[in-house]
């Protein structure tokens, strides 16, 4: 199966068409700014294969899931947005990713630079062994020049941002690590949107949260939208339906079907999609 | 074909004699242990007042005396050994868990540090003797130092790449994630991570070099004199009590005990610590 959307969008990656591309979304042109573009990457483990010449645009302030059956290679796409495979030395990814019109996947490319406008929350919560003060801090410090009182504020700033502050304003000193699931998991959007990325990529935030944190998660990503892109990747169909304004469907490393979330999950074109979304496999 | 059940007695049987026999090897281990630590109790616990730990030793027939000396180059030496060894361990241990992965030369190092691990001190010291001691034309603390440190590097070594290993990628992703170089991820994230496991890894290869002796009879030597410089050889607990244990004197062999204890109490209370420190980590996390 070809991804349908590259194709017919973009014969050639043609430099100018790059900085106002014109999408057409299954037959709706619509005119918007892609934050980022992916051309014909490739994803390898080792000799093994996991992505087939995936091409998509992702637009900004937009929320864009990925869905998709267990090892269909969602996590491995966005992994390559902020370049974190790399910290394993057998994965591989070729093909061009365009961001603020250069591919960042060029080896001259900035890689501390780019991670810190593409940041990450993770499947597991991964709060750093330190206070939740702390934990926002960090990345503030290594990033910026700030005096303390400053600091003080965009982290206090951060941490209203992520819905967190009510919670722990009184226990600041405490360690990250004695939160609960979901509170953590807010604690990593703090800490992350504390040092103003770009894009927000999520690798399935809530598979390990329960209903309850699950649900200000989701309202939590609905307010971010408005100052990041965001790219969610989630197991969860409902969750895709709730947040996201395009859904991307993945399967066996090939985007199959991409497109506006009402649409894909009203009307898709395909019948790989509809037998996913309606359960009848994955 | 039909399946039979084993009876009920059989099983029971040699659920017990397992039992029996694992029950029995742990209680010869257990023994053996703590006949040695009441023997050197009961005996060293009459040698320990406080002229032992502030008189010099006295010569044989004289009454009375310490090793106040032998306790302060003990002390000397195993600090330096710790300066020396623990940070090369450390860093060594960071290469082997943070750079190394999959690496021919990380695979040779880790190698050569296990087969480290086993070698004899005695052939250290004499290492070191060839090395340091002959060169310099005399034994001397920081030739004793520095055999001691050769013996903690392998286990700082693989404790340090252990304990880095338990510590979750993720982790490390959501460091590299906002943007901290990997050496700060390393540093600032991981090591503190691992902070507890790491401070156990080296107050045990402290607490198992402290007690070595063979490596120091090549090296520090001994000396009935207090530590004047670096440069000459040094009084130490073992070397003491295997020169005085040896010697006919009863006075001398009273002290071999009260040395015994002294390094043993040492090796005991660096090991409850460590296991402090293994403890606290559980309770923060």
């Amino acid at each position: 199966m070809k991804p349908t959307l590259a194709e017919a969008t973009h014969p050639s990656p043609d430099a100018s068409a790059l900085k106002e591309p014109q999408m057409t979304i299954n037959e709706q042109t619509v005119a918007e700014p892609a934050k980022i573009a992916v051309r014909n990457l490739n994803f390898f483990y080792g000799k093994h294969q996991a992505l087939h010449d995936n091409n998509i645009e992702i637009l900004r302030n937009h929320v864009t899931a990925i869905i998709g059956p267990s090892g269909c290679g969602k996590s491995t796409h966005i992994r390559t947005y902020n370049r974190i495979h790399e910290l394993y030395r057998d994965q591989r990814a070729t093909g061009e990713i365009i961001m603020g019109g250069i591919n960042i996947l060029a080896p001259e490319v900035d890689v501390i630079d780019l991670r810190r406008r593409v940041g990450m929350i993770f499947q597991k919560p991964s709060p750093f062994p330190m206070s939740i003060y702390e934990n926002v801090a960090y990345g503030l410090r290594i990033n910026y020049k700030l005096k303390g009182s400053e600091l003080a504020e965009r982290v206090e700033q951060a941490i209203k941002q992520a819905a967190l502050w009510e919670e722990v304003k009184d226990q600041l000193d405490e360690p990250g690590t004695a939160l609960s699931g979901g509170q953590q998991q807010r604690l990593c959007i703090a800490r992350m949107i504390a040092i103003e990325p770009e894009v927000l990529l999520m690798d399935e935030p809530a598979s390990a949260i329960d209903p309850v944190g699950t649900a200000k998660l989701e309202e939590l990503m609905l307010t971010l939208k408005e100052n990041y892109t965001i790219v969610i990747v989630t197991h969860n169909m409902q969750q895709a339906a709730r947040v996201s304004d395009y859904t991307a469907f993945f399967y066996e490393g090939r985007i199959v079907e991409f497109g506006k979330t009402k649409q894909v999950f009203t009307n898709p074109r395909m019948k790989q999609t509809e037998d996913y979304i309606t359960g009848r496999f994955g | 074909m039909k399946l039979v059940v084993k009876s009920l007695k059989y099983r029971r049987l040699a659920n017990r004699t397992v039992q029996v026999l694992s029950a029995l090897s742990a209680s010869v281990g257990l023994a053996m242990l703590l006949w040695i630590l009441i023997v050197v109790f009961l005996r060293g616990f009459k040698a320990i007042n406080l002229s032992f730990f502030t008189q010099l030793p006295m010569p044989p027939g004289m009454v009375g005396g310490g090793l106040a000396n032998a306790i302060a180059g003990t002390l000397l030496i195993t600090v330096l050994a710790a300066l020396i060894g623990t940070p090369i361990g450390l860093m060594a241990g960071i290469y082997l868990a943070e750079f190394g992965k999959g690496r021919k030369l990380a695979a040779g190092i880790r190698f050569f540090t296990n087969i480290m691990i086993g070698v004899p001190s005695i052939i250290v010291g004499v290492f070191v003797y060839t090395l340091i001691v002959l060169p310099s034309k005399s034994f001397s603390t920081y030739a004793g130092a520095a055999a001691l440190a050769i013996i903690m590097l392998p286990v700082v070594v693989r404790t340090t790449e252990d304990m880095l290993t338990m510590v979750p990628n993720s982790l490390r992703e959501a460091g590299l994630s906002l943007g901290v170089p990997n050496w700060r991820v390393i540093l600032g994230i991981t090591f503190r991570a691992a902070r507890s496991g790491l401070i156990t890894g080296v107050l045990l290869a402290v607490a198992r070099v402290s007690g070595e002796t063979a490596p120091l009879l090549f090296t520090a030597l001994n000396s009935p004199y207090w530590i004047n410089s670096l440069h000459e050889p040094v009084a130490n607990l073992t070397v003491t009590i295997f020169n005085y244990a040896m010697s006919p004197y009863a006075d001398w062999k009273q002290q071999a005990w009260g040395a015994s204890l002294l390094i043993m109490g040492g090796v005991l209370f660096l090991n409850i610590f460590a296991r402090i420190a293994i403890k606290t980590k559980t309770r923060t996390r």
